[in-house]
């Protein structure tokens, strides 16, 4: 019956989306009021609807109901309550209806919170987000149902993959998708603007907390992914140039970019064109990034299934939203009047320079991860592209980009003198100079250059705000009176530098990663990074649905015991599949890691790594999505707020 | 805005949608090979794809008498698997039945058992059959470094021309089969 529910609420969201998309965008082309004033009931319709359908699939896998195929293909009665609800996602049916719902909840998020703006806007947008719905629901409907049932019951579902049951699943799909997803509301506002045909300063504002608040999810997304990648994976790296990591940090690029850019539309009304290109450019690349990974046609670790049929159905799909957002594109951007011209030495020259560097690397970054496939399409030659590529070329872009991301914010706006300015950084650039220096001593020339980049941005975050709050040249009491004054906006980019710095340093810590693979019998022990690693015991445990072998590692240094680490190896006999159970110690400074590799002969095959500062890795885009997090709770910037008016008087950000 | 000013930011404005739909056309074409199965990304390049078979002569691995050489594989006349396994590996006794169900099947297969002692590759092969046509050892595994072999289990299969047409690293289940083999040794045949 619920299962039953749940498939009714999904044809009904479909009814629901086709509505949203044709009745707002019909009523604003005819300025009809009562047309216009549909689109946030609809949108919460279709919410509602989506919702409900959502709540019954995780039922049924919470129940483990095995008459619904999609249960029984990736459920097992044994497996732990968590993964049962967590596992609703971990299949290609169960990702498309998240994904659907957080594009619905988008809609809702429009509906609820945007009362502020225009209505004909306000309508245009739902509309436009009901339209890319529309599409995409019903692909959950017809194609990828997961409400199907199956007849006669199995008395078991066949498990899931024992990868994916993991704590950190249950949360990284969830956030990273509301980042991808969240970018259709920027989109849907761009097209929106299109179809107006007007795009002004009081378009910048609206458009900026939604593009920060996918932003911040995007971050945290990535961040938690990568993190997977270095615990559950246990292969000891965090960022493998894998297809869909990819796929994820395009969107994040052309997203940062699009933050930046929005500022100089509501600032200077400059760079509009190029900003409503960027909002279409981040939703396309978000969408055919799930295209890539759930069609299959990337090779990736991540991928659910290989189902060309499946990706034939969603390349229309995105032909239909991407080529009809670029066609409007095409037809209306050219009679819109061009912007300003601005000294490329100010706050706005930055920003642009900002953009030009990371447009530049997210197309590099696209460039290697569909090379092997069009070099395969074009030339019959069968290439992959590896990390030597990515390094060698993203390297060189990112650096002069860190270099020009302490500098931008203290620029003033419209001209700026570069000396006064870089005066103010002038001991951010010594300590980094010092952190430089320090680290060439114990690290090749490139970590060095990223350790001096990381302090770089740290101290440069810092130089800002001390520098705003003139700490030290007033007294203490009119600093703290200045600070409070500031903007959060000011404080939330100033954080979310810094954050990058920390990422930064980690990464450069990695790359000092010590690691050694030994076969040690029980009592035998080895030396790695100054640590005595104990092999005292391996065991047999019996998992709920796995049996496990454990490791006892003894960790000592100068003969003190540190940490008793138990890496183990599960094998899933449902799934026929093993995995390992990495050991992991943190102090935050450096991380002890091992796994437990194959056994021979009564010997225990160990990969045991020392990665110096891996935590900051993660801390880092924590931060960051934290800054983005300040930034948003900014007044000024609060959803709905601002009222299409001029922007004049209001101090920079 | 002079006209020709126009023209030219209207093809300008023009150049993403003209990109996408190239990148379009581009996966549209290449999921059209995945499903016609000429395409699997999945597939890990090996440089003799589409390349003949690499020179070599092998001895002879028990039960049979003689070994076997490039120029027999070039001159056997129709599609061949050519599979090395060991006796030592987990995943090759995995893939034995299937291998047995391809030679019932009518496949030939030709096998070369990789840095494994000869009587215990015999061993293997007295206890849960033996699918192969004809039987090589290479217990240094030079030849294999010149398959670019990385792991037994690893199956190529080489057309009646001697050349190299798929390969897959890692054991042959019944679903590849199915799926991929027994379309490819019609191909071929």
């Amino acid at each position: 019956m619920i299962p039953e529910l749940g498939h009714f609420a999904l044809a009904l969201a479909v009814v629901f989306a086709t509505a949203q998309a044709v009745l707002p965008l019909w009523g604003a082309a005819r300025g009809d009021a009562r047309l216009m004033a549909a689109a946030p009931a609809l949108a919460l319709g279709q919410l509602l609807a989506l919702a409900t359908a959502f709540a019954a699939l995780i039922w049924s896998n919470v129940v483990s109901d095995f008459s619904v195929l999609n249960v029984v293909q990736n459920s097992q009665s044994l497996k732990p309550l968590l993964f049962k609800i967590t596992g609703t996602w971990g299949n290609h049916e169960g990702s498309i209806l998240l994904w659907c719902l957080i594009l619905s909840l988008c809609g809702g998020a429009v509906a609820a919170f945007g009362g502020g703006l225009p209505s004909a806007l306000r309508a245009r947008v739902i509309g436009v987000l009901g339209a890319t719905s529309a599409g995409f629901v019903l692909f959950a409907l017809t194609e990828s149902n997961p409400f199907l049932r199956v007849w006669p019951p199995p008395m078991e579902g066949q498990g899931m993959n024992p990868l994916l049951e993991d704590p950190g699943l249950a949360i990284h799909p969830p956030i990273l998708y509301a980042g991808y997803v969240g970018f259709a509301i920027p989109f849907a506002f761009a097209v929106a603007a299109l179809l107006e045909g007007r795009i002004d300063a009081a378009w910048g504002r609206w458009v900026r907390p939604w593009t920060l608040a996918s932003w911040c999810f995007l971050t945290g997304g990535i961040a938690l992914g990568s993190w997977w990648a270095y615990y559950d994976l246990g292969w000891g790296g965090y960022w493998f140039w894998d297809p869909t990591e990819n796929a994820s940090l395009l969107p994040w690029l052309t997203g940062t970019a699009l933050l930046h850019s929005a500022i100089v539309v509501e600032k200077r009304e400059a760079l509009k064109l190029w900003t409503v290109l960027l909002a279409i450019a981040t939703f396309s690349l978000s969408l055919s990034g799930t295209f890539m990974v759930r069609s299959g046609i990337l090779n990736s670790v991540h991928s659910f299934a290989n189902d060309p049929a499946r990706g034939v159905f969603i390349l229309a799909l995105l032909a239909l939203v991407i080529g009809s957002a670029l066609l409007l594109f095409a037809l209306r951007a050219p009679v819109m009047t061009a912007t300003g011209l601005f000294a490329p030495l100010s706050r706005e020259g930055a920003l642009v320079l900002n953009n030009i560097l990371l447009c530049s690397i997210a197309a590099v970054v696209f460039t290697g991860t569909t090379y092997p496939l069009f070099a395969e399409l074009l030339a019959g030659a069968k290439i992959s592209v590896g990390a030597p590529f990515f390094n060698a070329t993203v390297l060189p872009l990112a650096l002069p980009l860190f270099a020009a991301m302490s500098v931008g914010p203290v620029l003033s706006w419209k001209r700026a003198v570069l000396g006064p300015a870089l005066l103010r950084l002038w001991w951010a650039a010594l300590a980094a100079l010092a952190v430089g220096l320090i680290s060439s001593l114990h690290a090749r020339l490139l970590p060095a250059l990223a350790f001096a980049a990381a302090a770089w941005l740290v101290f440069g975050a810092a130089a800002e705000i001390i520098e705003r709050v003139r700490l030290f040249r007033i007294p203490l009491a009119d600093s703290l009176v200045r600070a409070r004054s500031l903007p959060r906006a000011v404080f939330g980019s100033a954080i979310a530098h810094a954050g990058m710095g920390v990422t930064i340093a980690g990464i450069a810590g990695m790359s000092l990663a010590v690691h050694t693979i030994v076969a040690l019998h029980p009592g035998q022990s080895t030396e790695l990074a100054g640590y005595r690693w104990t092999l005292t015991d391996i065991h047999d445990a019996q998992g709920p649905n796995y049996v496990a072998r454990v490791a006892t590692i003894l960790v000592s240094r100068d003969g003190r015991p540190v940490v008793t680490m138990t890496p183990s190896r599960r094998s899933y006999p449902l799934q026929q599949q093993s995995t390992t159970d990495t050991a992991i110690h943190t102090n935050l400074l450096f991380d002890l890691y091992a796994v437990l590799g194959e056994e021979r002969d009564g010997a225990a095959v160990l990969r045991l790594h020392v990665n110096p500062l891996a935590p900051w890795i993660w801390l880092g885009g924590l931060v960051m999505a934290l800054g983005g997090g300040v930034s948003l709770s900014d007044r000024r910037l609060r959803v709905g707020a601002p009222r299409r008016a001029p922007a004049a008087g209001l101090k920079p950000a | 805005m002079s006209g020709e000013n126009l023209a030219r930011r209207r093809l300008l404005l023009l150049a993403p949608l003209a990109l996408a739909s190239a990148a379009g056309a581009g996966f549209l074409v290449v999921l059209d090979r995945m499903k016609r199965g000429a395409y699997d990304p999945h597939t890990l390049a090996n440089p003799l794809l589409g390349a003949p078979v690499p020179d070599f002569s092998l001895p002879a691995q028990p039960p049979a008498t003689t070994g076997f050489d490039s120029a027999a594989l070039r001159a056997a006349g129709g599609p061949v698997l050519v599979n090395f396994f060991a006796s030592w590996c987990v995943p090759c006794e995995m893939e034995h039945p299937q291998l047995i169900a391809l030679q019932r099947g009518g496949a030939q297969i030709w096998g070369i058992a990789y840095k494994d002692s000869s009587a215990a590759a015999a061993g293997l092969l007295s206890r849960n059959g033996n699918p192969y046509a004809r039987l090589a050892r290479d217990e240094p595994g030079r030849v294999a470094i010149d398959w670019g072999v990385y792991g037994v289990p690893e199956t190529f299969l080489v057309d009646r021309t001697g050349i190299i047409r798929w390969h897959q690293a890692g054991p042959i289940m019944p679903e590849t089969i199915t799926e991929t083999l027994q379309p490819l040794l019609r191909r071929y045949a």
